[in-house]
């Protein structure tokens, strides 16, 4: 057991991968040499040397194509894509190949891959490093994608993703790799894709949220409990599949509900997790189901963050509008 | 261009081909032409879904495969029927896959071919991928890649020539230049003067051979074959060839190119000039014409038979392909589409 930041856990989870199953290779831009633009493989060309870990030519739609073909050939490829806005390139290979194959070829071929992603803003980055797109990869059939928020979650969702017999999109929030720390077991060990985590148990409402958002949504229901609130707070973790059950369930027992994301709001997965609860806890409602979201802008520069970004103050407004109700 | 064999059938040079396997590609050739004319004329009939006809082809596809080992890999197009049958990729399968029957798609454990990629050009880096892997892995498997002159202009190429190239891939780039993306010609998709050329850029041998000739387009793949297999790395080969049909059955060519070009490819055509080579020396006779195609029209309805004859596909089998394990959602869909 050791205390590290998410970053390190996510470095120590590629590490187990690779020590453990030598079908493992990484490949990805910058990862060998410097360690990635986040340092996440830092120090892992060295520890495997350059048959194990490769720096590739810039080339997004390569990366993820090359991991593919490596995938069906029984490899099981970590490919990095440095940023979300970055990885439209490669969108084309994982809408069309790496997510159909196994369709494709009546599971006679599969690709069994990670997609590793940072994603996210409010580290005042320069256009197309803060995008959370990740709507656009959850709904596609074929593939799955993972967002831990925790540094054990990091090591055991990777190492889940790493084994998963399909391809994974496991996107890492840029804005928690160092801002937050925790004890993760130094052991192998894999949580499951899929199940929500409850952060915290409560009565009167839930938050859900995942990723970055998680830290404003933590410090809401703090506010909100300190206020007489019992709050009820998810981590979904997984956001394809999402889990439909844990998501009715704390609906049914709540009856109100907010949404938390750092996604434009419009065919954002806060629409379908709403559908998800009306469809199943309609009944249970007291009422409406509340989006608190980034806008439908464009995400902006440094200086005006704070203008998209939902804060503690919009999440804790939000759930008292809808606890008067 | 490197070629072997003149249009007449008369030899160029000396064949490196014996003629026992001479007859044997030849044969290939008429299977996959049967094959060939059988898929078009099911299509009209409203049997299968829109069909890629290989007509003039041949050569090229059947020749790539023919210098393969039984276990490497083939990631090819919709157009490449030929070269996955001859990889060993089975009739029925192909076919049941027009019949639009995703059970088509999946070849047997021991078939290293990829089913066709249907979107243009993004399959090429899958063999640079594929061939990556086995080299890591440490056999002497490689992969080929089929694509036409069209996917040549798509930014996968260079990303797959790149790649292949940058981390010495035993990768095979075969571009069948058939003449034309649909209806855009050879000439206007690229102010290169080859597309073989092109491989100068990337640092790896290039190639341009006769794609009508069979015994050119078996030599120059052993060779990359056998340059990948011993660590040399990828090679592009241009196999220059016209695809006597349409770019599909949606398409009318007569709005696109003139009648006197077709006819002076016909003349070209693959497969005749194989059977005035073999005829002038004395490996093809009227009887073997015959049981030649009489074979191939038996397998080839015996194909038709089993892929129309696979039971109808459940909403299960559907749901079912999605992922190993179907997820939570996908279980509650299956229950709903299933009441």
């Amino acid at each position: 057991m050791s205390e590290v930041t998410l970053a390190q856990s996510l470095n120590g989870a590629l590490d187990t991968a690779l020590e453990s199953d030598e079908r493992v290779i990484l490949l990805g831009e910058d990862i060998g040499r410097t360690g990635g633009v986040f340092r996440i493989t830092d120090g892992l060309l060295e520890k495997y040397g350059k048959d194990r870990v490769f720096d590739t030519p810039v080339a997004e739609s390569g990366i993820v194509g090359a991991a593919f073909g490596m995938a069906i050939a029984g490899l099981r490829p970590i490919a990095e894509i440095q940023f979300l806005g970055f990885s439209y390139p490669a969108f084309d290979q994982i809408i069309n190949h790496v997510a159909r194959i196994r369709n494709r070829s009546n599971h006679r071929f599969t690709a069994p891959m990670v997609i590793r992603i940072p994603f996210g803003g409010g580290i005042g980055a320069a256009e197309h490093h803060s995008e959370s797109t990740e709507a656009i990869y959850a709904h596609i059939p074929g593939v799955k994608v993972v967002v831990p928020s925790t540094p054990s979650d990091a090591r055991g969702l990777l190492l889940a993703s790493v084994e998963d017999p399909d391809p994974v999109v496991f996107l890492e929030p840029i804005r928690l790799y160092r801002a937050v720390k925790e004890d993760v077991p130094d052991l192998y060990y894999t949580t499951e894709i899929g199940p929500l985590r409850v952060e915290r148990e409560g009565d009167d409402i839930t938050l859900i949220s995942w990723g970055a958002m998680i830290k404003e949504t933590r410090a809401a229901a703090g506010v909100l409990e300190n206020a007489g609130t019992s709050v009820e707070v998810l981590d979904l973790r997984t956001l394809s599949p999402l889990d439909h059950e844990g998501i009715i369930a704390s609906a049914r027992k709540t009856g109100r509900v907010v949404v938390v994301h750092e996604a434009p709001r419009s065919a954002g997965l806060g629409a379908e997790i709403a559908a998800i609860i009306q469809e199943g806890a309609l009944y249970s409602l007291l009422a409406p189901v509340r989006r608190v979201t980034g806008w439908d802008t464009v995400f902006p520069l440094k200086r005006s963050e704070g203008h998209y970004l939902p804060s503690v103050d919009r999440i804790v407004r939000a759930a008292e509008e809808i606890l008067e109700a | 261009m490197f070629s072997l064999i003149n249009p007449d059938g008369t030899v160029r040079d000396r064949l490196p081909l014996t003629l026992q396997e001479m007859r044997g590609l030849y044969a290939d050739m008429v299977e996959a032409r049967t094959y060939d004319h059988k898929c078009m004329a099911m299509q009209r009939q409203g049997r299968l879904a829109t069909y890629a006809p290989f007509e003039g082809q041949e050569a090229a596809q059947i020749g790539a495969a023919a210098a393969l080992k039984p276990d490497d890999w083939v990631a090819g197009t919709y157009r490449d029927a030929a070269l996955m049958w001859r990889a060993g990729y089975a009739w029925h399968l192909l076919i049941a896959g027009r019949t639009g029957d995703e059970r088509g798609g999946g070849p047997p454990e021991d078939v290293n071919v990829l089913p066709p990629s249907i979107t243009v050009g993004g399959h090429m880096i899958h063999a640079v991928g594929l061939a990556w892997a086995e080299a890591l892995k440490g056999t002497d498997r490689i992969a080929l890649t089929s694509f036409g002159d069209g996917a040549s202009s798509e930014g996968d190429f260079h990303e797959a020539m790149n790649f292949a190239a940058v981390f010495n891939t035993p990768t095979i780039l075969l571009c069948q230049n058939n003449g034309f993306a649909i209806s855009y010609p050879r000439s206007e998709q690229t102010l290169s003067e080859s597309i073989a050329m092109k491989a100068d850029g990337y640092g790896m041998p290039g190639v341009q051979v006769d794609g009508n000739d069979v015994a050119a387009v078996v030599t120059a793949v052993r060779e990359a074959a056998d340059l990948a297999r011993s660590g040399g790395g990828p090679s592009l080969i241009e196999a220059v060839t016209y695809r006597m049909g349409p770019h599909t059955t949606a398409d009318d060519p007569g709005r696109y190119r003139s009648e006197d070009e077709a006819v002076g490819w016909g003349e070209k055509d693959p497969l005749q000039r194989v059977r005035s080579l073999l005829e002038r020396a004395g490996g093809w006779t009227s009887e073997w014409q015959e049981e030649l195609e009489t074979r191939a029209t038996t397998r080839i309805e015996e194909a038709v038979a089993e892929a129309e004859g696979l039971p109808q596909p459940t909403v299960a089998d559907m749901f079912g392909r999605v992922f190993e394990v179907p997820t939570g959602p996908l279980r509650e869909q299956l229950n709903e589409a299933g009441q």
